[in-house]
C-alpha cells in the first residue's frame, strides 16, 4: 500500500547565471573600499604573517595598509623614481622593492631608511622576490639580466643573461632556495637554478610574459601574457598543461586563492576571472571600473585587493558570518530524551534500523489528501504564492483538472475571491509554459460566472482586461506566424539542395488555436 | 532430452487471484484463494505460495474449510466435482462427483454431512442453491448425486447468499427480492423490496461509488465495507459516526473476508491482488499476481537484466513479472501521482516503454488527452542504479512531440559508443535523443537531449526500428519506409509498396540482417533486401504481431482471420516458413514477445527448433498470457518454488534441554540394547504433540513447577521400573491391554496429527520388530509422555 503522493510541481529551468557554490563564495564580499593612490598601482603584496598587512606600490611610493584601515599605516617614499614590485619577505619583517633607476632597496618594516641597497642593474627593475631561504633576493630588470643578491653583505652572487628582452616578472620557489622563475618580453619563461649558473627549463609562452606564478608545491607554473594564461607542468620538464583564453585584453596579474583550489587572473579588460585549478574552467568573474594591473588575496581569502591603472585601489572584505542567534530557539525536548538509549552499544547480531523519515506534506497537499479542493485552491491563490511561485498555483490547477474537480473548486466564489483568480490569470495567461492549463481554467470560469456577469463592476473590469490581453496575444501570434512564413520562404530558397533536412521551428499553432476558442 | 510431442498452447502464469473471496485457515496461518483450475495456499506471514492444490479440470468456483475438520478444505469446480483437500500437505483426500456444473460452495457447521452448492439448471441465467449429501465412504472417488433444492432463482454471485444464526436459515437476494429459507421449518419466506412499503433499516453512508463487498467481523461488532474508492471502511457498532478507514489500497476492492480467529482481514482487488490486513487496520502483506485489468499499451517487453516480463501494471506503474515463479517482482512507479479511482475520470496513461543498453536505460511515455486540442505528453528516461538496484529518473521531457508518440526505440548495438533513442510521432517528425554529458565542475551528470529531428513530406511517422548493428534506422511514414544513416542522419533510401500504412517494421538478425520486414494494414508482409534496395518477397498475410527472436534469425508472425489467430515462424532468407500452427487461439492476439531461455533446449525436430533458444509468449485480447509448450501437462505443472512452511519446530528452551538430557540419559541406560536404542530415538523427534502443547502453553496457565517437578521425577523413576518389567514378562502382558486404552486417550488429546504419527511409527515397527519388542516399545512411549498427558 502506497502513501499519499504529493502533487508534482512542474519545475522550469531558471534563466541567467547559475547559482553555484563558487558564485556564493565569491559574491560574499562587502562593497569595495576605494583608495586613491598617486599613480597606477603596479603591485599589491600581502604579508603572510599576521596582522596580514599589505604593501601597495604606486608611482614612487610604497604604502603599507592594515587590514581595516583606509589610511596607510606606513609609507616608504625615498625613491627617486617610480618604485616597482614591493614584496614582503616570508616572515613579514623585510620588504624589497625595485625602482626605475635600476636600484633594488631592502627595507625593514619598522624602519624608514633602506637597510640595504643592491646596485648593479642598469635599467629599471620590475621584478624582485625573496628566495625560500630568506637570505637572498632575486631581481629581474629591463637590461635583460636576472641577478641573485646576498642580503647579509649586499653582494651580487650570480647574474643570468639568458633573456633577450625586458624581464618583467619573476617568482621564487617556496620550497627550494635555489630555484626561481622569471618571465620576459622575449616570450619565454625560464626557470633558473642558482647551483648551475644557467636556466634549467625554458618554456615558450608565445606572448610577452606579464606575470608568472609557481604553485605552492612547485610542480605547476602559471604564466600570463597577451590574452593567454598558460599552465605548465614543471615536473614533466615544462610541458604545456592547459592554455586559457578567457580575457579580451592582456592579462597582467595572477594570484592563487589561499586554499590553492582557485586561480585568479586580472586583465586590462577590467575583469578578474576565477578558475578552478582542477578543471581550469572559469567558475566566477568580477568586474572593475578600470584596467587591472595588480591583484592580491589575503590570508583565507578575507580580502581581495585590486590595483588599477587609474590609481585606484579597490579593497573588498569578506562579509562576517551571519549571526544565527537572532532566531528564537525552538523548545527542545528534555535532556533525558536525548540521552535515552545513547549509551547502548550495538551488539554483533543486532541489526540497526533507522527510524523512517517522516514525510512532511505541504499545506495544499494536506488539503488535497483530504479532498478539500476549494481550500487547496484558496491556499495557492494567496498573493505570496501567486507572485513568488506561480508554477505551484498552476500545478495545483492542473492537478484539480486531472481529478475532474476544477469546476467545483472554482465555483461559488464571491467578488473578492474571483477577482483574485482573475488577477492571477491576467498575470500569467500569456506565458507559454502556463498557457494550456490557464486557458482551460479561464474557459471554466467564464462558463461558471457567465450568468452573473455585470453584477460586480470590479469583476467586469477584470474580465475586460482579460479580453484585451487575449486579443493582444492573438495579434502577436499572427505577426509571429507571418514572420515565420517569410522565414520559411527564405530558408526554402536557400536549402534547395538538401531536400531531406527539415528545419524545426517553435511554432505555437496550438496556442493560437486555443486563443481563438477562448475569444 | 525432453520427449517431443506436438507443440501445444498453454496458459502460463498470471492466474486470477480475485475471482472469489479468499478463505483463511482456522489459525490464520494460511490463506486460500481460487486461481483458475487451482487453489493456491499462501502463508499469511511471508506472502509465499506454500502449495498449489491441483486436480480440478475446470475453473474452481468455490472453497470452504471443512467445518468438522478445520485442517481440510472443500473446493468445488465447474467440472462438477467437489474435492476435499489436506492443505497442510497439499494432498487430495476425496473427490465427490456431483455431475452438474457447480458455481459456488457453502458449508455449515451444523450440517456436517452435506454441503451447499449453487447449480445452474437449464437456462443460462437461472441459478439454484442446493444441498449435496456427501456419502461417507473410504474410497477416493465417490458419487454424490443426492441433491435437494433449497432455494431457486438466486444471484450468480455467491456474495448474495448468506447463512445466518448458526445455520438456522439461509438468505439470498436477487434483483429486488430477498428469500429466506428456514432449515428447521423447511419454509421459504420471500420479500419484494420493490414496493412502496416502509421497512426498518439503518443507512450507513460514506461511499460515493459502488460498494462491492461487505463483511462482519467475527464478533459481529463491526462491519467492513469496500468498493471502487479502494478504501476499506470499518463501521464500529454499525454506527455512522464510528468509522475507521484504510485508504489507498490501490484498486477496487472486490471481496472482503475475515479470518475465523478474527485477527486478520483480507481484501481482494481488481488488480489481481490480495491484501492482508491486521485487526487494527494496518496492511501487513500483499499477495500480488499479474495485473491485467487494464488495457496493455506498452506491449510485452523483457527486462534484459532480470529476464522479467514488463508491461503495464497498476495505474501509472510498470510491473516486472517473473514468468518462472508466476510472481510479481516489483512495480515501478512511472507517473508518480496520486491515483484517484473514479469512474469517468481521464487518467494519465503510460503508453510506451522501451529498454535500452542491456537494461541500463528505460524510456517511458505517458499521455493524457482530455479534448482534441489538449494533449499532455511527457517522456521520462530512467537510469538503472546499481547501488539501489532500481530505476532512477534521469531526464524528464515535457511535450517531446506535438502529437502522440507512436513508437520508441533504443539503439541496442553492441559497439555503439553513444546511447541513442528515437521517438516517432504523429506530428510527422521523428526525433533522435542522445545521452550527453552535462556535468560541470560541481557534479557529474548525464542527460538526454534532442540531437536530430527528421521528417518525410509531413507524413505521420508510425514506426521506427534500428538495425542490429545500429548503423541504420528505419522509420516508416504511413506507407513509406525510410532508411537513415545513424552516423550522419542522412536519408539513404526509401521503400514504398503502396499497400496501406505500415503497421510493424523490423530488421532481420544475425545472418539475415540485410533484410527489412514490414507489415501493412492491408495485410501484406514485405521483405526488402537492403543491399539491393529492392523487394525480396512479399506475401498476403494479415499479420497482427510480428516479433523477431533476439537469439536467432527467426521471426514470429501472428495473423488474424475470422476463425482465429495463426502463428507463422519464418526466416527472412528462406521462402518457406519454419513452422506454422493454425488456430492458436480464437481471439485476437495483441502482443507477443520472445523470452530468451536460461538454458537452451535441444530439440532436434524441425518444428521444434525455433523454440530452442527462446520461448514465445503472447497476450490475447481477453488478456490471457499464453505460451507454447512441448511438454506434457504433468511435466509442466511441477511445484514452483521452495515451500516455506510455517515452522513447526520447537524453541530451544532450558526446559527442552532438560527433557532432551533426560531422554539421552535414558538412552545411555539402554546402551547395551542397540535395537531398542534405535527405537527410543523415534519418539525423540520434536513433533510430539504433548510436549509441544506443554511448551506452547503460557506459563501462567500451567500448573505450578513443584507439581510438574514431582511428576517429572516420577517419570524418571519409571525408567528403572521398565528394566524390572523386562524381567517379568507377565507384567508386561498385563500392562499391554491397559496401555492400548491409554494410547487411545492420548490420541484424543492430541488430535489427528498424533494419529498419523502413531500409524507411521507402528508400521515401521512391524517391519523390524518381534512382538515382544513392540510391546516394550509401546510401553516406553507411554512411560515417557504419560505424565504430561495426565495434566
Amino acid at each position: 500500500m502506497a502513501g499519499y503522493k504529493p502533487v508534482a510541481i512542474q519545475t522550469y529551468p531558471v534563466l541567467g547565471e547559475k547559482i553555484t557554490q563558487d558564485t556564493l563564495y565569491w559574491n560574499n564580499y562587502k562593497t569595495p573600499v576605494q583608495i586613491k593612490e598617486f599613480g597606477a598601482v603596479s603591485k599589491v603584496d600581502f604579508s603572510s604573517q599576521p596582522p596580514y598587512n599589505y604593501a601597495v606600490t604606486a608611482s614612487s611610493r610604497i604604502h603599507i595598509y592594515g587590514r581595516y584601515s583606509q589610511e596607510p599605516i606606513k609609507t616608504f617614499s625615498r625613491f627617486k623614481d617610480t618604485a616597482y614590485c614591493a614584496t614582503f619577505r616570508q616572515d613579514g619583517r623585510l620588504l624589497v622593492a625595485g625602482s626605475e633607476d635600476g636600484g633594488v632597496q631592502l627595507f625593514d618594516i619598522s624602519g624608514r631608511a633602506p637597510l640595504r641597497q643592491f646596485e648593479g642593474h642598469t635599467k629599471a627593475v620590475h621584478s624582485v622576490d625573496f628566495t625560500a631561504d630568506k637570505y637572498h633576493v632575486v631581481s629581474g630588470a629591463d637590461d635583460y639580466t636576472v641577478k641573485l643578491w646576498d642580503i647579509p653583505n649586499s653582494k651580487e652572487i650570480l647574474t643570468f643573461k639568458e633573456h633577450s628582452d625586458y624581464v618583467r616578472c619573476g617568482c621564487a620557489s617556496k620550497l627550494n632556495p635555489d630555484l626561481f622563475v622569471t618571465g620576459s618580453y622575449d616570450h619565454t619563461v625560464k626557470m633558473f637554478d642558482a647551483r648551475t649558473n644557467q636556466s634549467v627549463i625554458s618554456v615558450e609562452h608565445g606572448q610577452p610574459v606579464e606575470s608568472v606564478l609557481l604553485f605552492p608545491s612547485g610542480g605547476l607554473l602559471v604564466s600570463a601574457g597577451g590574452r593567454y594564461v598558460k599552465v605548465w607542468d614543471m615536473l614533466k620538464g615544462g610541458q604545456l598543461l592547459v592554455s586559457l583564453k578567457n580575457h579580451h585584453k592582456t592579462v597582467t596579474c595572477l594570484c592563487l586563492s589561499s586554499s590553492g583550489q582557485r586561480l585568479l587572473s586580472g586583465s586590462l579588460d577590467r575583469k578578474v576571472k576565477v578558475y578552478s585549478t582542477t578543471s581550469y574552467k572559469v567558475v566566477h568573474s568580477f568586474d572593475y571600473t578600470a584596467s587591472i594591473l595588480s591583484l592580491a588575496l589575503a590570508h583565507e581569502d578575507e580580502t581581495i585587493v585590486v590595483g588599477m591603472t587609474n590609481g585606484i585601489l579597490s579593497v573588498k572584505h569578506r562579509k562576517s558570518e551571519a549571526k544565527k542567534d537572532s532566531v528564537p530557539r525552538r523548545r527542545r525536548p528534555a535532556y533525558r530524551t536525548f540521552i535515552k538509549g545513547k549509551n547502548y552499544m550495538k551488539q554483533q547480531d543486532d541489526i540497526l534500523i533507522n527510524r523512517p523519515l517522516k514525510k512532511h506534506l505541504e499545506l495544499y497537499d494536506r488539503d488535497l489528501k483530504n479532498f478539500r479542493i476549494s481550500k487547496a485552491l484558496d491556499r495557492v491563490l494567496e498573493p505570496t504564492c501567486t507572485i513568488k511561485t506561480p508554477e505551484v498555483t498552476v500545478s495545483i490547477i492542473k492537478e484539480l483538472n486531472r481529478r475532474g474537480v476544477l469546476a467545483n473548486a472554482l465555483a461559488g466564489r464571491d467578488e473578492k475571491e474571483i477577482s483574485r483568480v482573475l488577477n492571477f490569470l491576467i498575470r500569467n495567461l500569456s506565458q507559454p509554459r502556463f498557457a494550456p492549463v490557464l486557458i482551460n481554467a479561464a474557459e471554466i470560469i467564464i462558463d461558471i460566472y457567465l450568468p452573473v456577469i455585470g453584477q460586480s463592476p470590479v469583476v467586469d473590469k477584470k474580465f475586460l482586461v482579460l479580453q484585451g490581453l487575449v486579443e493582444k496575444e492573438i495579434d502577436y501570434q499572427r505577426e509571429l506566424l507571418e514572420t515565420l512564413g517569410m522565414m520559411d520562404m527564405l530558408f526554402a530558397t536557400m536549402t534547395r539542395k538538401e531536400s531531406t533536412s527539415v528545419l524545426q521551428h517553435n511554432t505555437s499553432d496550438g496556442f493560437l488555436e486555443n486563443n481563438k476558442i477562448e475569444s | 532430452m525432453v520427449e517431443e510431442e506436438g507443440i501445444r498452447v498453454v496458459r502460463c502464469g498470471g492466474s486470477e487471484l480475485n475471482f472469489r473471496r479468499a478463505v483463511f485457515s482456522a489459525d490464520s496461518k494460511y490463506i486460500f484463494c481460487v486461481s483458475g483450475d487451482f487453489i493456491k495456499v499462501y502463508s499469511t506471514a511471508t506472502e509465499e505460495c506454500v502449495h498449489i492444490l491441483q486436480g480440478h479440470r475446470n475453473l474452481v468456483t468455490g472453497i470452504q474449510l471443512n467445518p468438522s475438520n478445520h485442517l481440510q478444505l472443500y473446493s468445488c469446480s465447474a467440472d462438477g466435482t467437489i474435492k476435499l483437500w489436506d492443505y497442510i500437505d497439499g494432498i487430495l483426500i476425496k473427490t465427490f462427483r456431483v455431475g452438474c456444473e457447480l458455481h459456488a460452495l457453502f458449508t455449515l457447521s451444523c450440517a456436517e454431512d452435506s454441503v451447499f452448492v449453487m447449480i445452474n439448471k437449464g437456462k443460462p441465467d437461472v441459478f439454484q442453491l442446493a444441498s449435496v449429501k456427501l456419502p461417507k465412504s473410504s474410497s477416493q472417488e465417490i458419487e454424490a448425486k443426492e441433491l435437494s433444492f433449497v432455494l431457486d432463482y438466486v444471484n450468480q454471485s455467491p456474495k448474495c447468499i448468506a447463512f445466518g444464526n448458526e445455520g438456522e436459515y439461509v438468505a439470498a437476494v436477487r434483483d429486488f427480492y430477498l428469500s429466506v429459507y428456514f432449515f428447521k421449518k423447511k419454509t421459504t419466506t420471500r420479500r419484494n423490496f420493490d414496493d412502496e412499503k416502509k421497512y426498518t433499516y439503518t443507512c450507513l453512508h460514506w461511499h460515493h461509488d459502488l460498494v462491492m463487498d461487505l463483511a462482519f467481523s467475527v464478533t459481529g461488532s463491526s462491519l467492513l465495507s469496500g468498493g471502487r474508492e479502494s478504501v476499506l471502511v470499518e463501521w464500529r457498532e454499525a454506527a455512522e459516526k464510528n468509522k475507521e478507514f484504510l485508504p489507498r489500497l490501490g484498486a477496487t476492492i472486490e471481496h472482503i473476508s475475515v479470518s475465523p480467529a478474527g485477527d486478520l482481514f483480507c481484501t481482494s482487488h481488481s488488480d489481481n491482488k490480495i491484501t492482508i490486513i491486521h485487526r487494527n487496520l494496518e496492511a501487513s502483506a500483499v499477495i500480488q499476481g499479474l495485473v491485467k485489468d487494464r488495457s496493455i499499451f506498452t506491449g510485452l517487453m523483457i527486462d534484459p537484466r532480470t529476464k522479467a516480463l514488463v508491461l503495464n501494471g497498476k495505474p501509472g506503474h510498470l510491473q516486472f513479472y517473473s514468468l518462472q515463479s508466476d510472481k510479481q517482482l516489483y512495480n515501478l512507479d512511472i507517473i508518480q501521482q496520486e491515483y484517484i479511482n473514479d469512474s469517468g475520470l481521464i487518467q494519465i496513461e503510460l503508453t510506451k516503454a522501451a529498454f535500452g543498453c542491456y537494461g541500463n536505460w528505460l524510456a517511458t511515455v505517458e499521455q493524457r488527452q482530455e479534448k482534441e486540442t489538449e494533449l499532455e505528453l511527457q517522456m521520462k528516461i530512467w537510469m538503472y542504479n546499481k547501488k539501489t538496484q532500481g530505476f532512477v529518473l534521469n531526464t524528464k521531457v515535457n511535450m517531446p512531440h506535438e502529437d502522440h508518440i507512436t513508437a520508441l526505440c533504443f539503439c541496442n548495438a553492441e559497439k555503439s559508443e553513444s546511447s541513442t533513442l528515437v521517438t516517432a510521432s504523429k506530428d510527422g517528425h521523428f526525433k533522435v535523443w542522445i545521452l550527453t554529458d552535462d556535468s560541470d565542475i560541481y557534479k557529474k551528470a548525464v542527460g538526454w537531449t534532442c540531437d536530430f529531428v527528421g521528417s518525410y513530406h509531413k507524413y505521420q511517422a508510425t514506426n521506427c526500428c534500428f538495425s542490429e548493428d545500429g548503423s541504420l534506422l528505419a522509420v516508416s511514414f504511413e506507407e513509406i519506409v525510410t532508411i537513415w544513416d545513424s552516423e550522419t542522419w542522412e536519408l539513404k533510401c526509401t521503400f514504398c509498396q503502396r499497400a496501406g500504412k505500415i503497421r510493424h517494421l523490423c530488421f532481420g538478425r544475425l545472418t539475415c540482417s540485410k533484410y527489412l520486414l514490414g507489415v501493412t494494414e492491408n495485410g501484406i508482409l514485405c521483405c526488402w533486401n537492403l543491399l539491393s534496395c529492392a523487394l525480396e518477397w512479399s506475401t498476403k498475410l494479415n499479420v497482427r504481431v510480428m516479433e523477431p527472436d533476439p537469439n536467432s534469425e527467426n521471426i514470429a508472425a501472428i495473423t488474424q482471420s475470422s476463425v482465429g489467430s495463426d502463428l507463422f515462424v519464418f526466416k527472412p532468407s528462406e521462402p518457406r516458413p519454419l513452422y506454422i500452427q493454425k488456430n492458436i487461439c480464437r481471439e485476437e492476439v495483441l502482443w507477443g514477445v520472445f523470452v530468451p531461455r536460461d538454458v537452451p533446449e535441444s530439440f532436434t525436430s524441425e518444428a521444434h527448433q525455433w523454440l530452442n533458444r527462446s520461448q514465445f509468449y503472447f497476450l490475447t485480447k481477453s488478456q490471457s498470457l499464453l505460451t507454447f509448450s512441448t511438454q506434457s501437462p504433468e511435466e509442466k505443472l511441477t511445484p514452483t518454488s521452495k515451500q516455506l512452511l510455517a515452522e513447526e519446530s520447537l524453541p530451544t528452551t532450558p526446559f527442552y534441554f532438560l527433557l532432551g538430557k533426560h531422554r539421552q540419559q535414558q538412552q545411555n541406560d539402554k546402551l547395551n540394547e542397540a535395537l531398542e536404542n534405535e527405537l527410543v530415538q523415534l519418539p525423540l523427534t520434536e513433533n510430539i504433540p504433548a510436549i509441544s502443547e506443554l511448551l506452547r502453553t503460557p506459563a501462567h496457565v500451567l500448573p505450578s513447577a513443584s507439581f510438574l517437578c514431582s511428576m517429572f521425577v516420577n517419570s524418571l523413576l519409571l525408567s528403572t521400573e521398565t528394566k524390572s518389567a523386562e524381567e517379568n514378562p507377565d507384567d508386561v502382558d498385563m500392562e499391554e491391554e491397559k496401555e492400548s486404552d491409554d494410547s487411545d486417550e492420548e490420541n484424543n488429546f492430541t488430535e489427528k496429527i498424533q494419529d498419523t504419527n502413531n500409524t507411521d511409527l507402528e508400521e515401521d515397527i512391524i517391519h523390524q520388530l518381534s512382538k515382544s519388542e513392540e510391546k516394550e516399545l509401546k510401553k516406553f512411549r507411554k512411560v515417557d509422555y504419560s505424565w504430561i498427558a495426565a495434566l
